[in-house]
């Protein structure tokens, strides 16, 4: 019972603040809600015994990536309202609900009439013990060379985005821009 | 003894989680295609991630298999680097022209 609770407490923060990510007008507040959504998967993440997962959720995507987030709305002044209703492409919208639609229909139906064919072993007992220790042994024995070549992909990411936002010489950078005033005056 | 209370009961099974994964990676989908503002695109490709995650890890607990959840670590690894070169990316647009959106950035059209 206690776990139907945790579970419905975190499938609703996470799904009510996806929904609130791809409906609000501020760019802001969707940043906002994605730190809510984040938090309810790490909530469905520890109900489900996967501790350190859940930790490193909070630490990497809510305490980096949504502040990473945060930084370029602010930085460069984009957190202007969107309207959402304007719709440049005529027909967009409805196809776009009638993909989504579909793919809920489709990943369900396969979900719940296919479970059969999820090869069931013993499921492990969740949310009562922790297995950080299997999953540290199996990072470091079995993945340790994937493990390596993650760090080395992380310093090339942080080289390439060095390079990307370095400012081109001659170039003012959009906050010393007299037309980025007028368009925020304009709105 | 509340650990064997919660033993006792039962909890919600894979089926549940993979529902709220399917709704939370199609979700993220509808964003994706209806959002022209390229931050918002990536938080809405953010979220189809982490419904994936989900379902790795509910895959891993049913399966008792270890080898979801480290999937799931090197996933959350390589989203983190893609967001820091991603983010580069959209500061370079908005800094060529500000106020962009994603149909603005054109110049690949025929």
């Amino acid at each position: 019972m206690a776990q139907w609770i945790v579970f419905g407490v975190g499938t609703a923060l996470a799904l009510i603040g996806a929904l609130g990510v791809v409906l609000v007008r501020n760019p802001v507040h969707a940043a906002l809600l994605l730190v809510q959504t984040l938090f309810g998967v790490a909530i469905l993440f520890v109900n489900q015994g996967a501790h350190f997962l859940a930790v490193v959720q909070v630490i990497v995507y809510a305490g980096a990536v949504v502040v990473l987030f945060l930084f370029v709305i602010m930085l460069l002044g984009v957190d202007r309202n969107e309207d959402v209703m304007d719709e440049p492409l005529r027909g967009q919208r409805p196809l776009a609900l009638l993909v989504g639609g579909l793919g809920i229909v489709e990943l369900v139906a396969l979900f719940v009439l296919r479970s059969d064919s999820f090869q069931t072993g013993q499921p492990g007992t969740p949310g009562t013990d922790s297995n950080v220790k299997e999953l540290s042994k199996a990072v470091f024995t079995r993945y340790l060379y994937p493990f390596e070549i993650t760090s080395v992909l992380l310093v090339i990411a942080v080289v390439g985005a060095v390079l990307l936002a370095r400012r081109p010489k001659g170039l003012l950078t959009t906050g010393e821009r007299p037309e980025v005033g007028a368009v925020d005056g304009g709105q | 003894m509340t650990g064997f209370v919660l033993a006792a009961a039962p909890g919600p099974g894979v089926k549940a989680y993979l529902v709220v994964g399917a709704l939370m990676f199609s979700i993220g989908a509808v964003g994706l295609l209806t959002r022209r503002n390229p931050i918002i695109m990536f938080m809405c490709v953010e979220l189809m991630l982490n419904s994936v995650n989900l379902t790795f890890v509910s895959f891993a607990r049913e399966l008792n298999d270890i080898n979801g959840q480290a999937i799931v670590f090197f996933t959350l690894v390589v989203a983190a680097a893609e967001v820091v070169v991603g983010l580069g990316i959209i500061v370079s647009i908005f800094r060529r022209r500000p106020g962009a959106t994603a149909d603005s950035a054109s110049l690949l059209k025929g």
